[in-house]
């Protein structure tokens, strides 16, 4: 017999657990990238260094200064404390805190009260020059608030249909983050796909893995030699580590598969376009798609990931009258 | 002559400053000589050190603040979110008066319920002239969209919060009515959460009647509500409507919706398709039977109220009418709450009920009326002048403690909308002690029970005790310095 309860979940609540996820999701993406960038720049040559950033800018979609100079400084306040860029970490975490200020009677107060906190904090910050130097300990607050928020969430929240999204938006927002990511890296920098990187570029592939926290897993799977295949295979279609994209994406299509079913909803488009993207993902070959260029192949994963995200956004959030009314 | 032992007591901590006067005190019957009610408390806190009440007060207001028990003021630059503030000394109601006020406040809905159906209909009572048919019409919240509608059960008034005082001899009267959306009860709720825990011993031995089943009543009262066209299925939808996280009683809209088990939605949430009203959720349009709404008439539906009003729900007073829709309270309810309309209630109760009124109200003076009128602008100095559409203590003039810039600025009010202002005998509330800087205290108490009316009138024991935590003050209102406490009212 069927266990689970038909409950009732308004459009608006699944869409603010949704965004507030990604919000959220995004600001940790952000402080990493960030921090890694921080600890890199200190082994290396200036020139080197200011090729990252227009990389980092790239895979945060982050506005270009007017200018178009950029340096430590101003990058690091618009990514982190400029309220004016809507992508930067404080922006990042108000939105997140806003969405679930209006569906806090969903979630479990402990949720509240910790996202509460990292808000707080975060916007008791100032920006100058002696933080600066010490931003390192604001970046692991944001990391370790949103890591908190998961832990808290996963054991204190029912895995239902409200639990679903919260799962749903995480993943979409990673999986979209990583492909920009891996995509910009490929794009900007040359490389000898299987050969192992030496000296500067080698600090270059360092710095893709530990932007998502893969450096260790990659040298238990890989060894320390780092070859750019390897790096690619390893971030895109390794099926256990949580931050690559295959993982996302397996998560993405099982939360639409159980939203699917609690919802009991005769359209399954997002379930299609999520499960055709899975399916890629699993039968694809590296060297094939290093082959055709990888962010040729990247650029279609998020492709792929944005008309599933419009198609939950239609399908559970903001359809249209007619169409539920002919259901 | 020498004291008794008790009225010695008097002057021990924490009674060592308390003060008496003319108003009626609910606990003393003498100074030191508790009444019988009351004896048990008094004597627990002789024998509680002041240390131990001042660290269960700060946990109190503690754990008011991280559940977020909080209401916002308005008037600021921002809404600014404070806590409600909490007194631990409960307000003990023996027996034999909860049932007075009982069976006087269910005379009273099932009048002002019989009034509304009767205005908006027949007329008969405007006809005989025991009401002034202008006094209705010119009424801000009088619904002219409300005439010949028949609403569910014919209840208009399905949630009441009615406030009561205390006179000094010792007799309850009527304040005023709240029929449109009183608010408050969240507040009775977590205060008697707080005390169980802070006096577990007394409450029990004390025998206090329970009240938690105050959200399985409300939903019970909604689902009784529920249009015909719809009991065909088995559970009625119930919704909880709200203006939104920016409102002051956002934080009770969202208790109530999640003791309730029902959705909290908004007017983004709503929409009315053939008259009939849906709410948007994930596995589609779910319909919505009755709608608990904690948004004014006037921001229902800007198709046939306020136009500018982003809050509401358009169609939704069409689906209304064609029946298909409950809402409680219903439309137009204001005309019977009106402060106004409050002096003909006795009138209206005797018309309907052909009984007496079981709680007297309090004596008003129609500004309408030109002899009445020339004596409150003679004694402004002495009375309590009130706009009649306010609430929550905005617009009021309390006499003996206003400035003469205050009383000159309320006699041009007057002079020029009349209908707009009626004017009252400054009452002295009763007093209640408080445990307010390590000691207690007394302070100026009011009551508000809170009437459901579906099947059955159904009182909660008890109600919202509102302490005017100000030395010396008369006005409750949370908005205005008011504090509640925690009422008990005694099974035997």
């Amino acid at each position: 017999m069927n266990q689970r309860m038909q409950t009732t979940m308004l459009s608006r609540v699944a869409d603010s657990l949704y965004w507030m996820s990604r919000y959220l999701e995004r600001a940790e993406h952000t402080a990493r990238l960030i921090d890694v960038d921080f600890q890199l720049r200190l082994d290396q040559s200036p020139e080197a260094g200011s090729d990252r950033w227009w990389r980092l800018l790239e895979a945060l979609h982050a506005p270009v200064p007017a200018d178009g100079k950029i340096d430590a400084a101003t990058l690091t306040y618009i990514l982190t404390l400029d309220k004016t860029n809507s992508s930067s970490i404080i922006s990042c975490v108000t939105s997140a805190r806003e969405n679930l200020r209006q569906v806090r009677e969903q979630c479990s107060s402990e949720m509240w009260e910790q996202l509460n906190r990292l808000y707080l904090q975060v916007n008791s910050t100032t920006s100058n020059e002696a933080w600066l130097l010490q931003s390192y300990a604001f970046f692991r607050a944001v990391r370790e608030g949103a890591h908190l928020f998961q832990g808290v969430t996963d054991s204190r929240m029912s895995h239902g249909e409200g639990w679903q999204y919260i799962q749903l938006g995480r993943y979409v927002e990673r999986t979209d983050a990583l492909a920009r990511l891996i995509g910009a890296y490929f794009r900007r920098l040359p490389c000898l796909p299987d050969q192992a990187a030496e000296s500067e570029e080698y600090l270059e592939w360092v710095g893709l893995l530990k932007s998502c926290a893969a450096f260790e897993a990659y040298c238990k799977r890989y060894t320390a030699e780092l070859r750019p295949l390897r790096v690619a295979e390893f971030l895109l279609l390794n099926p256990e580590f949580p931050h690559s994209v295959r993982f996302c994406v397996d998560k993405v299509h099982a939360a639409l598969i159980a939203i699917a079913e609690l919802t009991e909803r005769k359209q399954d488009l997002p379930v299609r376009l999520a499960g055709r993207l899975q399916a890629t993902l699993s039968f694809s070959q590296i060297d094939e798609i290093m082959a055709s260029g990888a962010n040729t192949y990247v650029e279609s994963v998020r492709q792929q990931c944005s008309q599933a995200h419009t198609a939950i956004h239609q399908i559970y959030f903001d359809y249209p009258v007619e169409s539920a009314l002919t259901q | 002559m020498p004291l008794p032992e008790s009225a010695r007591s008097l002057f021990r901590p924490p009674f060592r400053n308390y003060q008496f006067d003319a108003a009626y005190d609910e606990m003393f019957q003498a100074p030191g000589v508790p009444r019988p009610h009351y004896q048990a408390l008094f004597q627990t806190l002789l024998e509680l050190p002041p240390e131990e009440m001042r660290k269960s007060q700060q946990a109190a207001d503690l754990s008011f603040l991280h559940q977020g028990i909080t209401f916002t003021v308005y008037g600021n630059d921002e809404g600014t979110e404070r806590v409600f503030p909490n007194d631990l000394l409960p307000r003990i109601i023996p027996h034999h008066e909860w049932r007075k006020i009982e069976s006087g406040l269910t005379q009273r809905i099932a009048a002002l319920n019989l009034f509304l159906e009767d205005v908006y209909h027949r007329g008969r009572i405007l006809a005989d002239g025991i009401v002034p048919r202008e006094l209705v019409y010119s009424c801000r919240h009088f619904r002219r969209e409300m005439r010949n509608l028949t609403v569910p059960r014919g209840i208009y008034v399905s949630i009441c919060g009615t406030d009561l005082v205390r006179l000094p001899d010792g007799s309850f009267a009527v304040l005023e009515d709240n029929l449109r959306v009183p608010s408050g009860v969240s507040y009775m709720l977590a205060n008697r959460k707080v005390l169980k825990k802070v006096f577990p011993t007394l409450f029990r031995d004390y025998g206090v009647c329970p009240i938690d089943h105050y959200a399985q009543a409300l939903l019970a009262t909604l689902r009784a509500l529920s249009p015909a066209s719809s009991t065909s299925r088995h559970e009625p939808t119930v919704v909880l409507l709200t203006p939104g996280v920016f409102n002051s009683a956002y934080f009770e809209h969202t208790f109530l919706a999640q003791q309730m088990g029902i959705e909290l939605v908004e007017g983004r949430d709503l929409l009315v398709h053939d008259n009939v009203v849906y709410m948007r959720t994930t596995a589609g349009l779910k319909r919505v039977d009755v709608i608990y709404r904690r948004v004014d008439d006037d921001f229902l539906d800007p198709l046939c109220f306020r136009r500018d009003s982003g809050l509401g729900v358009p169609g939704l007073f069409n689906a209304y009418r064609a029946g298909n829709v409950a809402m409680a309270n219903a439309v137009g309810t204001g005309v019977a709450d009106d402060k106004a309309l409050y002096a003909y209630v006795p009138a209206i109760i005797r018309y309907y009920l052909g009984e007496e009124p079981v709680i007297a109200n309090v004596e008003t003076y129609l500004l309408t009326d030109r002899s009445q009128r020339n004596y409150v602008l003679e004694h402004l100095d002495e009375l309590v002048v009130k706009a009649v559409g306010e609430s929550g203590g905005y617009g009021m003039l309390i006499g003996p403690h206003s400035t003469a810039e205050q009383r000159e600025d309320f006699r041009q009010r007057i002079q020029a909308e009349p209908r707009n202002y009626i004017a009252q005998p400054t009452l002295s509330l009763s007093r209640a002690p408080c445990f307010l800087e390590g000691e207690a205290q007394a302070r100026h108490v009011d009551l508000r029970p809170y009437i459901l009316y579906g099947e059955n009138v159904t009182l909660v024991p008890g109600g919202l005790t509102r302490v005017a935590l100000r030395r010396g003050s008369l006005v409750v209102n949370s908005s205005q310095g008011g504090g509640s406490k925690d009422t008990w009212v005694l099974r035997a």
